[in-house]
C-alpha cells in the first residue's frame, strides 16, 4: 500500500486547531480533575491546545522535532513553577504528547500511512489502529518498568517510598545490585584473559580466506572476548554465593540442556519432515507432550525417573554426585526444551525445497556434507529461534529443578522463587534488570544474525 | 528395632569417636532449610562455630524446607536420599514421622544435656511433640498491624477479636490460606471458651461457626501463603493488620523501621526443629548426630535469638538470649515466649490437626471458593 | 519411459520389477525418517512418557492397604457393611497380627494418613492402636510366663516352632513382609515352621514365622536366640480360645508338650477378653462401623476413589455419592480453570491479533525491531513479571496510585485490580500474549496481500474485504495462538498463586498444593489425569481442524 501514498499535504488551521483542542481538552480535564476543577481544565486545556496549534502552525522555519521539545520544554517549565517535581513530570510528559501531537497533524503526517484515496474515516481508524497496536506493546513492556525503577530502591521491599517518587536521591541505591553481584571470582582477571583471547581469535579469524579484513573486527572480538571473560571470571570457583551460585548454575545448565534439544530435535523434525513417516501424528504427539502435561505433575513424575538414574550413575559408574545432579537437571529441562525446537524447526522445513539436497547428492555430496552445507544453512534460522525457545524454558523453568535438583544445582528462577517467598527483596529486581539487559542484548544478536541468514539466502533484507 | 540398634551402636561410637578424632564420618552435610533470615540464623549460630571446630566439614545448605514433606517422600520411595538434616515445622514433622521418612531419635541419647546435667527430654519438655523431632525454636503466629492506620480517638488493637471488628477497626486483614489458627482464633472471638475449641472444631456445627465467623470479615481479607507476604503487604498499607510469623515483624519494625506494631494476644506457638530422614548411611548418620548434639545445645540455642527473634526450644537456654547482633537491642523482649508477650497464648494442637488437617482443609477450600 | 507401452513388468535400473523396487525405496525412505526421529523419541518415552504415566497411575493405586493388613482385608469381606456394627472377633484377631506386624515395619502410619484422606480421625486411631498393641500381647505373655518360665526363653519355643514342612507358609510369610516393607526379603531365616505346629497352633506358628522371618532378615538376628515378639503369645492366646486346639494338646507329644499342657490346665489365668474388646479398650473408634465401612471400602487393590473425589463424588459404603455441598471444590474449579483459560484465551486474541497484522505488514526492519518489544516481556522470568504485576496491581499498587493522583478513583474506594480473577486474567493475558503473536504473525507472513487489494478493487469496503478474505487465511494463526495460550494457561499455577487470591486459583493450584503439601498423590494425580485427557482431547480436535504442522512459533 505504500506505493500509492503522496506527499503529503499540510491540512488547514480550522482542521487542525479543534482536533488538538480535544487532545488539550482532555489533558485539561485530568489536571484539573487534580484540583478537583475538571471542566474547567477542559476549557483552559481546549484553548491551550487551539493556541498551540495556532502557534505551531506559525513556525515554519523550525523543524519538526525542535517544535516538539521546545513545547515540552515549556509545559515541563510551567509544571515545575505549578507543582515541583512531579509537576515537572508531567508537564514534560504532557508537553511532549500535545506538542508531538500538534505537530503530526499540522504537518499532516497523519496522513502518510494510508493511501490518498482514504476517506476521513478510513485515515482515522487506520490511526487508531496504530494506536490500538501501540498500546499493547505499551501494554507488554509496561511491567518491566517498575521492575526496573524499583531495583534501584534503597529499602528492603517492593514499595514506591515517597522518597523514590519524590526523585531524592536517598530514595536511591545499588545496593540490591551489590547484592546480587556479592561473592565469586575474579572478574578483572577474566576480563584481562577473555580480551586476549578474543584478540587472538580475532587475529586468526582474519588469517581465514573469505573474510573481510579489518582491526576492527579484531577490537569487537577483543570486546566480546572482555564481557564472556568478566562472567567466566565472576563465576569461576564461585559456591555458595546468593546469586552468583544460582546464575552460575542456570549457565550452566541452559546451554547444555539446549545443545540436547535442539541436537536431538533437528534431527527428528528432519525426520517428521519426510514425506512418509508411519505414525506421524502420534509420535508428533509424543515429542510435544512435555509442553501440553502440566508442570507440577511432569516435575514429581521426572523426579522418580531421575532419582533412580542417578543412583545407577552414582553407583555403577563411580560418577560423582554433583556432576549426577547436573545431568539429571540438564536432561530434564532438554526434555522439556524439545516440543518447542519440534515446532519451530519443522515450521522451517515446511518451506524447504528437497531438490536442494538431491542436486546436493546429484553432485557427489555424502549426506553428512548435504546435512551441513545445504539443509542446516537454510534451516538455521528456525534451529536458532528453536534453541532459544529451549534456551529460555530451561533458563525460566523452576518447577521441575526444584525437585529435580538439589541444593548444588540452585538455579536463577529457584533463588527467585525462595527469594520472593522468604524475603522479599529488591535484588530479585535487580537480576531481572541485567537478566532484560541480557535478553536485549541476545535479541538484538538473534536479529542480527538473521539478516545475515537471510543475505545468504538472497533474500532481499525488506 | 533395627533403627535403633543402629542408632545406638553409632552414638556409642560417636562418643568413641569425638576422642579418637571423628573418624567413620563423613565431611560432607546437605542441610535443609528455609533460606532467608532465618536459614542465616543457623548459618551464624550453629554452621559457622561447628565448622570452626570441624575444618574438614562442608555444608551445603538447601532451601527447600517448603517442599520437604513431597521430596523426602519421593527420594525415600526412589531410594535416594539427598539430604542429611532437614529443618521442619512440627506438623510437619510429625506427618514424615508418620510416614516413616523421619528416623525416630532418643532425645537423652542424641542431645547434650543442659549445662546443669539435666536430661535434653526435660529440657525440652513438652516441646518435643514427635518421637523424630528435636525441637530448635518456638516461633508463633500473631498479628501485626499498621500504627499509622489506626482510625483517630481508638484505642490501638490488642485484642485478637479487633481483627473481626471491622467496624472499629475498617481496613483489610491478611490472613494464611489455611483452616488452621483460623479457625480457632474464629471460634475464640466467636464465644467459644479457649479449652473447648479444639472439641467444638471436631464437629462439622463447630466448623461450620467458624466458617460463618471468617464470613463476617472475608470480603476484606487477603489471604497470603508465603511468609514474605504479610510484612510486604503492611509495608505497601494494603493491610491494617495480618498474621504471620513473629520474626517477619521484628524484621520490618527494627531492621527495616516499618511503622507496624506487633499484637501479640492470642499468639499462637509453633515449633520449629530438625528431623533427621530414615535411610541414611552410618557415616553419614554419625556425622548428622555429631552436629545435632552441637547445634541444639543451650549455648547455640541461645546463639540464635542474637540473630533472629525466635525463643529457643530449650529451658535453659532462655537466661542466655542477649543482644541483637547488628541491632544491639536486647532481644528477650522480643521473643514470643517473653512472660508480657505472652499473657494470652495458643498451643498449636499438633495431635488434631494432624487428623483433621484433610477434611477441614477441603471444607476451607471449598468455603474459600465460594 | 518409453518401456511403459511393452508388455511385461517395468524394471528398474538394476533390474529388478519397478514397482518392487519403488516399495523398496519407500521402505528405506521410511526407515531413515524413523531412524532419525528414533534418538529423540526414545529420549521422550524414556525419560518423560513413562514417568509421567507412572506418576498417573498413582490415581488408582490403592495396594496399601491390603499391603498393611492382609489377614483383615481378607477376613473383612464377610462383614456385612449395612450391620449396623463392627465386624466379629475374627476380623480383630486378624487386625491384632497385621497392626503388630505393621507397627515392627512403621508402616501402620503410612496406612493411617492414607485412611485419613477418606475419614478424618484414622490418621491418630492408628497411629495411638500401633502405639498400644504390645499391651495386648503383653497381657499374654505376663501370665503364660508365670504358668512356665521357659515361656521366656528363645531357644524353648524355637524348639517348638522349628521343623519341616512349613516351607509353605514361610513362603506365604515372607511375601507378606515383602508387600508390606515394598522391598525383597531374600535369604535365609534359619527357621522352617514344623507341620505338626501349624495343625496344632496355626495363628501362634504364623506370628512365630512373621517374628522368624522379621528377626533374621531385617533385623539379622539369629532366631533361636530371640525372644518371640508379644504378638506370638497373643496368639497362642488365640488358639487357646479354641477347644479344639485345647482337645488336641492333650494328644501332642513334640517339644514343649508339657508346657503347652501346663497351659491348658491354667487356661483360667490367661485374660478373657475378647480382642474386640482389647482393641475398643486402645481407642473405643474400633468399633464405630464406619471405620471399618471405610477401611472395607478401600481395602481393593485398585479404587476409583481419588477419580470420585476429583469430581466432587465419594465412594461410600453404599456406593458412589456426591460430597456434601460444602465440601465440593474440585468440579468448581475445573470450571472456572476452562472458563478463565478460554478469557485469557480471548483477550489474548483481541490483544494478539492488530498486533500481529502491523508486525506482519510493516517492512521487515521495523517488523523485528518491534518484535524484540514482543519477545522481551517473554525472556523476562515469569516470577518476576508476575511480582512486577503485583507492583502495578494492587491496591497502593501504581495503577491505583496513578488513578487516585489524577483525582479519577476516590481514595477510600481503590480498584480491586488483583487478588481476584481480574488480576489473573490480565497477569496471564500479559504473560502468554507473546504465544499467541508469533504464530499469528508467522501465519500472517504468508498471506498475500494482494488478495486484500484484488478485494477492494472488486468493490468491497475495506471491512468486508478484511473479513471475508483476509481473515479466514488467518484462522490457522489463531488457532495455533490458542491452543498454545489455551494448553499453557490451564497448566499454570505460579502466577494465579500470586495474584489470583482466591477466586483467581486454578486447578493445577490445589494439584501442587496436593503433590507438596497433603501428600494426597493420588488425588493430585486424579486431578491431573482429568487435566490431561482435556487438554489431549483439545490437541485432538486441535489436529482435526488445524494439522498440528501449521503451529508455528516465528522462526
Amino acid at each position: 500500500m505504500s506505493n500509492l501514498t503522496v506527499d503529503v499535504k499540510r491540512p488547514p488551521l480550522s482542521f487542525t486547531m479543534p482536533v488538538v483542542a480535544v487532545l488539550g481538552a482532555c489533558f485539561g480535564f485530568v489536571t484539573g480533575n487534580i484540583f478537583g476543577q475538571a471542566w474547567l481544565g477542559f476549557v483552559i486545556g481546549a484553548v491551550i491546545g487551539a493556541g498551540l496549534a495556532g502557534i505551531l502552525a506559525q513556525i515554519v522555519q523550525v523543524r519538526l522535532w525542535q517544535k516538539v521539545w521546545g513545547t515540552c520544554a515549556v509545559f515541563a517549565l510551567a509544571g515545575l513553577i505549578a507543582g515541583g517535581i512531579g509537576g515537572l513530570v508531567g508537564g514534560a510528559v504532557m508537553g511532549l504528547s500535545m506538542g508531538w501531537f500538534a505537530t503530526w497533524i499540522g504537518s499532516g503526517q497523519y496522513r502518510a500511512g494510508v493511501p490518498i484515496y482514504y476517506t476521513a474515516g478510513q485515515t482515522l481508524w487506520h490511526n487508531v489502529f496504530l494506536f490500538i497496536c501501540a498500546f499493547v506493546f505499551f501494554f507488554l513492556v509496561a511491567p518491566l518498568f517498575p521492575v526496573i525503577w524499583l531495583s534501584f530502591n534503597a529499602e528492603n521491599f517492593f514499595t514506591f517510598t515517597p522518597e523514590m517518587l519524590a526523585f531524592q536521591a536517598e530514595g536511591y541505591s545499588l545496593k540490591h545490585y551489590r547484592e546480587f553481584f556479592s561473592g565469586g571470582g575474579h572478574p578483572v582477571q577474566g576480563i584481562l584473559y577473555g580480551a586476549v583471547i578474543g584478540a587472538v581469535l580475532g587475529a586468526l579469524v582474519q588469517l581465514l580466506p573469505n573474510v573481510q579484513r579489518g582491526l576492527a573486527r579484531v577490537v569487537v572480538f577483543a570486546v566480546v572476548g572482555a564481557l564472556i571473560g568478566v562472567v567466566v571470571g565472576k563465576m569461576w570457583g564461585v559456591s555458595g554465593a546468593e546469586w552468583m551460585t544460582p546464575l552460575k548454575n542456570s549457565l550452566i545448565i541452559a546451554p547444555f540442556a539446549t545443545l540436547i534439544s535442539v541436537s536431538l530435535g533437528t534431527l527428528a523434525a528432519i525426520g517428521l519432515s519426510q514425506t512418509h513417516v508411519p505414525g506421524r501424528q502420534a509420535i508428533m504427539a509424543v515429542l510435544i507432550s512435555p509442553m501440553i502435561v502440566p508442570l507440577i505433575i511432569s516435575a514429581t513424575g521426572m523426579f522418580f525417573f531421575y532419582a533412580p538414574l542417578g543412583n545407577w550413575l552414582e553407583a555403577n559408574l563411580g560418577l560423582n554426585q554433583t556432576f549426577v545432579g547436573y545431568v539429571k537437571v540438564i536432561l530434564a529441562h532438554a526434555a522439556l526444551g524439545v516440543p518447542f525446537v519440534i515446532i519451530t524447526v519443522t515450521a522451517t522445513l515446511v518451506g524447504f525445497d528437497p531438490s536442494l539436497t538431491r542436486a546436493a547428492a546429484n553432485m557427489g555430496a555424502n549426506p553428512v556434507t548435504t546435512f551441513f552445507r545445504v539443509q542446516m544453512p537454510l534451516i538455521l534460522p528456525g534451529v536458532i529461534s528453536g534453541g532459544l525457545f529451549a534456551f529460555i524454558t530451561s533458563f525460566d523453568e523452576v518447577v521441575v529443578v526444584l525437585f529435580v535438583g538439589s541444593a548444588q544445582q540452585q538455579t536463577l528462577p529457584w533463588q527467585m522463587f525462595t527469594g520472593l517467598r522468604e524475603q522479599i527483596s529488591p535484588t530479585i529486581l535487580a537480576a531481572a534488570t541485567i537478566l532484560v539487559t541480557i535478553s536485549i542484548c541476545l535479541l538484538t544478536t538473534v536479529e542480527v544474525l538473521r539478516r545475515r541468514s537471510e543475505k545468504l539466502r538472497g533474500m532481499s533484507p525488506g | 528395632m533395627k533403627l535403633l540398634t543402629t542408632f545406638t551402636a553409632t552414638t556409642a561410637l560417636c562418643a568413641a569417636g569425638s576422642m579418637a578424632g571423628a573418624q567413620d564420618m563423613v565431611d560432607d552435610m546437605t542441610l535443609v532449610s528455609w533460606g532467608g533470615a532465618y536459614q542465616n540464623s543457623q548459618i551464624e549460630a550453629y554452621a559457622k562455630p561447628y565448622m570452626e571446630m570441624n575444618p574438614e566439614v562442608s555444608i551445603t545448605w538447601d532451601e527447600s524446607s517448603n517442599e520437604a514433606v513431597a521430596k523426602l517422600r519421593a527420594m525415600n520411595e526412589a531410594g535416594n536420599i539427598t539430604w542429611d538434616l532437614v529443618d521442619v515445622v512440627a506438623a510437619d514433622a510429625l506427618r514424615l514421622c508418620d510416614e516413616g521418612l523421619a528416623m525416630e531419635v532418643d532425645h537423652d541419647e542424641l542431645l547434650a544435656p543442659a549445662p546443669d546435667g539435666t536430661d535434653a527430654s526435660d529440657d525440652f519438655g513438652d516441646l518435643i511433640v514427635s518421637d523424630c523431632f528435636i525441637p530448635q525454636i518456638v516461633y508463633s503466629i500473631t498479628f501485626g498491624y499498621r500504627s499509622d492506620m489506626v482510625p483517630e480517638g481508638v484505642d490501638a488493637p490488642d485484642d485478637i477479636c479487633d481483627v473481626f471488628d471491622l467496624e472499629t477497626y475498617p481496613g483489610k486483614r491478611s490472613l494464611e490460606t489455611r483452616p488452621i489458627n483460623n479457625m480457632e482464633w474464629a471460634l475464640i472471638c466467636d464465644g467459644v471458651p479457649k479449652d473447648e475449641v479444639y472439641d467444638v472444631l471436631a464437629t462439622e456445627e463447630g466448623q461450620d461457626q467458624a466458617l460463618a465467623k471468617l464470613d463476617t470479615i472475608k470480603d476484606d481479607v487477603i489471604w497470603w501463603s508465603a511468609g514474605a507476604d504479610t510484612p510486604q503487604l503492611l509495608a505497601d498499607g494494603e493491610v491494617f493488620m495480618g498474621s504471620t510469623y513473629n520474626g517477619r515483624l521484628f524484621s520490618a519494625i527494627e531492621e527495616q523501621d516499618q511503622p507496624i506494631e506487633m499484637m501479640w494476644d492470642a499468639q499462637v506457638f509453633d515449633l520449629d526443629g530438625w528431623i533427621i530422614p530414615t535411610g541414611l548411611s552410618d557415616e553419614r548418620l554419625a556425622r548428622v548426630q555429631d552436629f545435632v548434639r552441637f547445634a541444639t545445645d543451650t549455648q547455640r540455642l541461645a546463639d540464635q535469638a542474637a540473630y533472629i527473634s525466635y525463643g529457643p526450644a530449650r529451658e535453659s537456654s532462655a537466661p542466655l538470649v542477649g543482644e541483637h547482633a547488628e541491632l544491639g537491642i536486647e532481644m528477650a523482649p522480643h521473643m514470643p515466649t517473653a512472660p508480657e508477650n505472652s499473657e494470652n497464648v495458643f498451643v498449636f494442637n499438633y495431635g488434631f490437626w494432624a487428623d483433621y488437617r484433610d477434611d477441614i482443609d477441603a471444607k476451607f477450600q471449598s468455603w474459600l471458593a465460594q | 519411459m518409453s518401456d511403459s507401452t511393452e508388455t511385461g513388468p517395468v524394471l528398474a535400473a538394476d533390474g529388478s520389477p519397478l514397482k518392487q523396487s519403488l516399495a523398496k525405496a519407500l521402505r528405506r525412505e521410511k526407515m531413515r525418517a524413523l531412524a532419525l526421529i528414533a534418538p529423540l523419541l526414545f529420549f521422550i518415552v524414556l525419560t518423560f512418557i513413562i514417568p509421567i504415566l507412572s506418576m498417573l497411575f498413582r490415581s488408582v493405586e490403592n495396594q496399601i492397604v491390603s499391603d498393611t493388613l492382609p489377614g483383615t482385608v481378607a477376613a473383612i469381606q464377610d462383614w456385612d457393611t449395612d450391620s449396623g456394627d463392627a465386624p466379629d472377633e475374627i476380623v480383630f484377631q486378624h487386625l491384632f497380627i497385621d497392626l503388630f506386624n505393621a507397627d515392627e515395619a512403621k508402616e501402620h502410619t503410612k496406612l493411617g494418613s492414607r485412611l485419613n484422606y477418606e475419614q478424618s480421625g484414622l490418621s491418630s486411631l492408628f497411629r495411638s492402636s500401633g502405639r498400644n498393641v504390645d499391651d495386648i500381647g503383653e497381657s499374654f505373655q505376663d501370665p503364660l510366663e508365670e504358668i512356665d518360665p521357659a515361656f521366656e526363653e528363645a531357644d524353648f519355643w524355637y524348639d517348638m516352632m522349628n521343623g519341616a514342612g512349613g516351607e509353605g507358609l514361610l513362603e506365604e510369610r515372607r511375601a507378606m513382609w515383602e508387600a508390606q516393607e515394598g522391598d525383597t526379603l531374600a535369604g535365609d531365616v534359619g527357621f522352617v515352621p514344623s507341620q505338626a505346629m501349624i495343625d496344632l497352633l496355626p495363628w501362634t506358628t504364623t506370628a512365630y514365622t512373621d517374628f522368624a522371618i522379621w528377626t533374621a532378615i531385617e533385623d539379622e538376628d539369629v532366631v533361636a536366640e530371640e525372644e518371640p515378639w508379644e504378638a506370638v503369645y497373643g496368639a497362642l492366646g488365640m488358639d487357646l480360645r479354641n477347644p479344639e486346639t485345647v482337645a488336641a494338646i492333650a494328644e501332642y507329644d513334640g517339644p514343649g508338650a508339657a508346657q503347652l499342657q501346663a497351659v491348658v490346665d491354667n487356661l483360667d489365668r490367661l485374660p478373657e477378653t475378647s480382642f474386640r474388646e482389647a482393641f475398643a479398650e486402645i481407642d473405643e473408634d474400633w468399633l464405630d462401623p464406619e471405620v471399618w465401612g471405610t477401611i472395607s471400602v478401600y481395602s481393593p487393590n485398585y479404587t476409583p476413589g481419588y477419580f470420585l473425589t476429583a469430581i466432587d463424588m465419594k465412594l461410600g459404603a453404599d456406593g458412589v455419592e456426591a460430597q456434601p455441598e460444602d465440601r465440593q471444590l474440585y468440579i468448581k474449579l475445573f470450571n472456572r480453570t476452562l472458563f478463565m483459560s478460554l478469557v485469557i484465551t480471548g483477550s489474548c486474541i483481541l490483544l494478539g491479533y492488530p498486533v500481529a497484522w502491523l508486525l506482519a505488514n510493516l517492512p521487515l526492519r521495523t517488523a523485528n525491531v518491534l518484535m524484540i518489544l514482543v519477545l522481551l516481556p517473554f525472556w523476562t522470568s515469569l516470577l518476576v513479571r508476575t511480582s512486577a504485576w503485583k507492583v502495578l496491581l494492587q491496591q497502593q499498587g501504581v495503577i491505583n496510585e496513578i488513578l487516585v493522583w489524577l483525582g479519577f478513583v476516590d481514595d477510600a474506594n481503590r480498584l480491586i485490580l488483583m487478588n481476584n480473577q481480574t488480576g489473573t486474567i490480565i497477569a496471564m493475558t500479559h504473560i502468554l500474549l507473546p504465544f499467541m503473536i508469533l504464530p499469528l504473525y508467522s501465519v500472517m507472513k504468508t498471506i498475500d496481500p494482494s488478495y486484500l487489494r484484488a478485494a477492494k478493487s472488486l468493490g468491497a469496503t475495506n471491512f468486508v474485504a478484511f473479513w471475508r478474505v483476509y481473515f479466514p487465511q488467518s484462522v490457522p494463526g489463531i488457532g495455533a495462538g490458542s491452543i498454545l495460550v489455551f494448553i499453557l494457561s490451564i497448566g499454570y499455577y505460579i502466577t494465579p498463586e500470586i495474584v489470583g487470591g482466591t477466586d483467581g486459583v486454578f486447578i493445577s493450584n490445589r494439584i501442587a498444593y496436593h503433590i507438596s503439601s497433603s501428600l494426597n498423590w493420588g488425588l493430585a494425580a486424579a486431578l491431573g489425569s482429568i487435566l490431561l485427557v482435556v487438554v489431549l482431547a483439545l490437541y485432538w480436535l486441535y489436529d482435526r481442524i488445524v494439522g498440528i504442522d501449521n503451529v508455528k512459533l516465528g522462526g
